[in-house]
């Protein structure tokens, strides 16, 4: 739609844009209806925003779930482990702006840069550490399909130090980038 | 809100309950994933997908993932509309077809192009095709790539749907739906593991 694409074609921790492959609201077009679906008004500047702000009620809600799991760290699992079971869901599905921007995100707040860019690089098998390893495999087994998550990966987090609210914050966090990963991936595509 | 929360009841998770008090710490997070239920399946405005449209495909989304007490759910949500049952029999049938091991696909050619891992490239059968007609045949063929393939979606997918009648915002919401329910099947999968392991 835009200007050129130049499509990532590795996993990477740098920025990338996204561009759509079908047509997002106009910005001069956005009623108070999409502010309120938009949550963060400075998301009307975002292309991604104001295609997903076509069904602002939806929008609304998957983005106040999307944060509450992620940010709400009053309690449970450090945002560091969100983001690397958000990263580790990504890298599996495929992913590669979401894996990108929760990346970095799991980079900035457990200062492992070059473990979360192993992940990225070796894939969901590169070995990170005990309590890490058991993040990713957890998450992994909750995206494939068949589900895969079962007792054992229960038994590994709960080794690894995690309590049962820790593992609650795991299963949010994976299981919502099953949600996120499939329109990025479905409605249009990264650019460098 | 006064209906009851879906991913608990699909969860099994009783008011009181350990995992109860967990999700309560996660307050927004749970009364919006409610939300996100309510404003795909009751929502303010079907125009652009109807309320049979989003049945049938959650169905079909659902039980692609094998028995489960979400796709129980769906199912039952389906068969009262009108066409219920006759949509129903087709969805069985294309369950039966479509189901399969995910994620597979294509990389972007480069170096991860080792990765790449062939698969079932799923089309709706000629006899499911007239039952289900041009809508909901091209909407579970692109259901059935987002749950076992994403990353072949490519621009020529959006196309597909916009020629079979899916206008731009109908696909948003579709989207969100499939997507939603890749999220919502997983959680309950999830939370009656760690019940289970508990009980």
């Amino acid at each position: 739609m835009s200007a050129t694409v130049n499509p990532p074609v590795v996993f990477t921790q740098n920025e990338l844009g996204w561009v759509s492959w079908i047509d997002p609201l106009p910005e001069a077009d956005l009623t108070e209806r999409h502010f309120a679906g938009l949550v963060d008004r400075s998301r009307a500047k975002s292309e991604y925003f104001r295609l997903l702000v076509r069904d602002p009620e939806v929008l609304e809600a998957r983005t106040k779930t999307d944060k509450d799991i992620f940010y709400n760290v009053a309690d449970g699992l450090p945002r560091a482990e969100r983001e690397l079971a958000a990263a580790a869901t990504s890298r599996y599905n495929g992913c590669i702006y979401c894996a990108s921007v929760h990346a970095r995100f799991a980079s900035t707040y457990s200062k492992r840069r070059d473990d979360v860019q192993r992940l990225l690089d070796e894939g969901i098998k590169a070995d990170l550490d005990e309590r890490w390893n058991a993040v990713v495999k957890a998450s992994v087994a909750l995206a494939a399909t068949p589900i895969a998550f079962g007792p054992d990966n229960i038994a590994e987090l709960r080794s690894a130090g995690l309590d049962d609210a820790e593992i609650v914050d795991v299963i949010n966090g994976a299981s919502f980038f099953n949600w996120a990963n499939r329109l990025m991936l479905s409605l249009g595509e990264p650019s460098k | 809100m006064s209906t009851q929360d879906i991913i608990d009841t699909l969860a099994g998770i009783e008011p009181g309950s350990a995992l109860d008090a967990i999700r309560a710490r996660r307050l927004q997070a749970r009364e919006n994933a409610q939300k996100s239920y309510l404003s795909l399946f009751e929502p303010i405005d079907a125009g652009d997908v109807s309320l049979t449209e989003r049945a049938a495909v959650a169905a079909f989304v659902t039980g692609l993932h094998g028995e489960s007490s979400v796709a129980t759910f769906y199912r039952d949500k389906l068969a009262p509309n009108a066409d219920g049952a006759r949509l129903l029999e087709a969805i069985d049938a294309e369950i039966a077809r479509g189901r399969t091991s995910g994620p597979y696909g294509s990389y972007p050619a480069g170096p991860l192009s080792i990765e790449n891992t062939a698969g079932l490239i799923y089309r709706v059968s000629a006899a499911s095709k007239s039952a289900l007609g041009t809508r909901l045949a091209a909407a579970l063929e692109h259901a059935h790539l987002l749950v076992f393939r994403p990353r072949d979606a490519a621009a020529s997918d959006m196309k597909a749907l916009l020629d079979a009648g899916w206008s731009t915002t109908g696909i948003v919401t579709f989207s969100q739906l499939v997507a939603f329910l890749s999220f919502q099947v997983r959680v309950v999968s999830g939370l009656r593991t760690l019940a289970a392991v508990n009980a």
